[in-house]
């Protein structure tokens, strides 16, 4: 009654003012209004911080940003250091890897959690918590469990199987696999709730449909059921993706860098020779090579993902 | 209001009277045992004299503290004083009027007589003025020697490096590490630095660390250090740990037969009741070339927009320097004073030694003091690849690290 009073009221109030046709840019002021601030940060912050840093990777900038220009030399630096050429590689190779293991062991788990076993709940949780640690306890953790004097090599050896040899943190040649482990202990959690959330909303009907055809569980889910998941995936993906490339708590905690620069990532490198090194410039450098690197990997991958959605 | 006014006025007076208690914040990377031990005399004495001492303290070493303060400084949120080894750390921070001058603290003192090697207060000085209070010597170049792990090999205590290069392998033999070393890169390019002074002679590193000499990392006495140092790598073998007074407890435990670190150490093996001469030995200058390098610690103190922090900070500044505090904090943490008119409580064979070393002035200065961090920084990379990498030459390093001496500046 009273609901149908106001909209006879404001029906009324949009006759009797002139028909003229509102500007775009009043169309719904207020949440345009409460989007400012965003906006602001995101220019200024973002775009401006962003500005700065790669003003800024052309000069001799050492402790204190100075525009004193150099031209390319810091980049020349950059790609001549065997640290930054190392650091690269190990991120290739840890990123390839967690991406593809953290999305097969994610919607590995979180199927088969689907298939209703007992104490989902539980499991769920267990499988969840790693995420709640930071990976700075992580990377502890898992120096303590691999370290070869007190952790899981020790334990091998001492139920009998002497000769049993698995260190990677004083392996330079599978340190990275170290770290691997522990990323995917702290991320697939997470990626499998996600995967689980998205399974759960699958219609019921296709199952029945694709019992009634007499296809396999698991080429249901590999033919029908993944394909449908689309939106989810791209979540995971970004979320495994944005992990990757700031990857460097991990390595601080766990490795710092050792044995020797083995374990170094780009993030790092940017980090050492901004403050340790008292090198601005030189680690500007790196981190405009960072964004290059992103940018050319997600521009035409979000204009194939989004770009084509607001013609179809 | 009038009460508010007479309130205002009130607490005006009270605050002007206690004006003397200055609260200051005192950033450092002091925190194994020995260390903060140390830095607690300070604190101590600053408490005494009716002030108030926070200790920042930040775990991890230099290269982890030194980003958090300058960003702090830069930030504008910037600690009371803080601690840099001295020399061309802070350069930029001076440069840019962010620290404080205090050279009418330096002349009150008199600083300028009284601190021993006068290359210590060189490096506190840009354009004439002094910037930082320097509090202690620290060398690089010492070796300490677990005499326990030598009894149990059953082998005399080598007095030189080729000594203990020659009883390397018996060591193995028993089990005992024989070159405990931590994984951290500085501690490698460090142990490096005292091999090149010791093997190389102190003109070939001052070509080097200098005069930026390429021609002197290519020739034959470098050479020999590079090797030298190659060889070294498979003598750590075994011992798997990261921090350097975790190095240092290998030699404690007579599990490690020794360890190639600064004075430093030094608190550890006293934290741990062991006493030189009988318990551990050291050989400065690896028993080659008796020299030492004059780095250390010193203490900086950012400008603040406070009279009352000023003058709590030039006040820190001149009790950071005076005999007795001299006295128990370099005591308690194994390294020289500062001044050459104190003596320490207890000096035992060791420090004696590094003391005989200074006043003969058997000084070079500090690496910190010749090479940019940001030269640091590319050696440290280098040598801890070097240390790591068992497939890599001698000649492979003995070039790029030409490269770097060649860029630097």
């Amino acid at each position: 009654m009273a609901l149908s009073d106001a909209s006879d009221v404001t029906a009324q109030v949009g006759q009797g003012t002139p028909a003229r046709k509102p500007t775009r840019i009043f169309k719904n002021l207020s949440s345009k209004i409460a989007s400012l601030p965003m906006v602001f940060t995101a220019l200024v912050i973002f775009v401006g911080g962003t500005v700065w840093t790669i003003v800024y990777s052309f000069t001799s900038s050492g402790l204190l940003p100075r525009l004193k220009w150099v031209g390319l030399d810091q980049y020349e630096r950059l790609w001549s250091s065997r640290k930054w050429m190392v650091s690269i590689e190990n991120l290739a190779v840890y990123g390839i890897c967690s991406l593809i293991l953290t999305l097969v062991i994610g919607f590995t788990l979180a199927a088969l959690l689907d298939r209703k076993v007992r104490g989902e709940g539980m499991l769920r949780t267990i499988f969840l918590y790693p995420f709640a640690l930071s990976f700075i306890v992580t990377g502890l953790v898992w120096q303590w469990i691999l370290n070869p004097q007190l952790g899981l090599q020790n334990v091998v050896r001492g139920m009998g199987w002497e000769s049993f040899a698995f260190d990677p943190m004083n392996n330079s040649k599978i340190v990275m696999f170290g770290l691997l482990i522990a990323g995917l202990w702290q991320g697939t959690g997470l990626i499998m709730c996600i995967m689980l959330a998205g399974l759960r909303g699958i219609d019921e009907d296709i199952w029945k449909a694709a019992r009634v055809d007499g296809i396999g569980t698991v080429k249901t889910y590999i033919r029908v059921i993944i394909p449908m998941m689309r939106p989810v995936f791209v979540t995971s993906l970004v979320l495994i993706g944005s992990g990757i490339v700031k990857l460097y708590d991990l390595v601080v905690a766990q490795t710092s860098g050792g044995p020797g620069i083995s374990s170094q990532v780009p993030a790092m490198y940017v980090m050492t020779s901004m403050f340790g090194g008292q090198n601005l410039g030189q680690g500007f450098a790196a981190s405009t090579m960072m964004l290059v690197t992103v940018v050319i990997i997600l521009v035409p991958w979000a204009i194939l993902e989004f770009g084509g959605k607001k013609r179809g | 209001m009038k009460l508010t006014t007479k309130l205002m006025a009130f607490s005006a007076i009270v605050s002007a009277s206690s004006a003397s208690a200055v609260e200051l914040e005192v950033m450092h990377w002091w925190t194994s045992g020995g260390e903060a031990a140390a830095v607690g005399k300070f604190a101590e004495a600053w408490d005494a004299s009716g002030n108030k001492w926070i200790d920042g303290a930040i775990a991890g070493g230099g290269d982890t503290a030194r980003p958090i303060m300058v960003s702090r400084i830069i930030g504008g949120d910037p600690p009371a004083a803080f601690q840099f080894n001295h020399g061309r750390q802070a350069e930029e921070l001076i440069e840019a009027g962010l620290l404080l001058d205090l050279t009418d603290v330096a002349e009150a003192e008199g600083w300028a007589d009284i601190v021993n090697p006068p290359n210590l207060l060189d490096a506190c000085t840009v354009d004439g003025r002094i910037y930082c209070a320097p509090v202690n010597i620290h060398s690089w170049q010492w070796m300490w020697l677990s005499n326990g792990a030598y009894e149990k090999a059953g082998l005399p205590v080598p007095t030189n490096w080729t000594e203990f290069s020659e009883s390397a392998g018996a060591l193995q033999d028993a089990g005992i590490t024989p070159l405990a070393m931590g994984g951290q890169s500085w501690q490698q390019n460090g142990a490096f630095g005292v091999i090149s002074v010791a093997l190389a002679g102190t003109e070939a590193w001052l070509a080097v660390n200098r005069d930026k000499s390429v021609d002197a990392v290519m020739s034959d006495e470098y050479t020999r250090v590079f090797e030298a140092f190659g060889a070294a790598r498979s003598l750590s073998e075994g011992l798997n740990v990261q921090d350097w007074n975790q190095a240092t407890a290998a030699v404690i435990n007579d599990t490690a037969g020794a360890q190639i670190m600064g004075d430093w150490a030094q608190g550890e093996f006293a934290l741990a009741g062991e006493v030189a001469g009988e318990d551990y030995s050291c050989l400065p200058g690896l028993g080659e070339v008796g020299v030492l390098q004059t780095g250390g610690d010193a203490f900086y103190f950012p400008v603040v927009d406070d009279a009352e922090i000023t003058a709590g900070q030039k006040e820190l500044a001149a009790l950071l320097l005076s005999p007795p505090v001299q006295v128990s904090f370099n005591s308690a943490k194994g390294s020289l004073p500062v001044r050459g008119d104190v003596d320490l409580t207890t000096v035992n064979e060791c420090t004696q030694k590094g003391l005989d070393l200074l006043a003969a002035g058997a000084t070079l200065p500090a690496g910190e003091t010749l090479l940019s961090p940001d030269t640091v920084t590319q050696l440290n990379d280098l040598m801890t690849e070097f240390w790591n990498t068992p497939s890599m030459t001698a000649a492979e390093v003995q070039s790029a690290y030409a490269d770097i001496i060649a860029d630097a500046d």
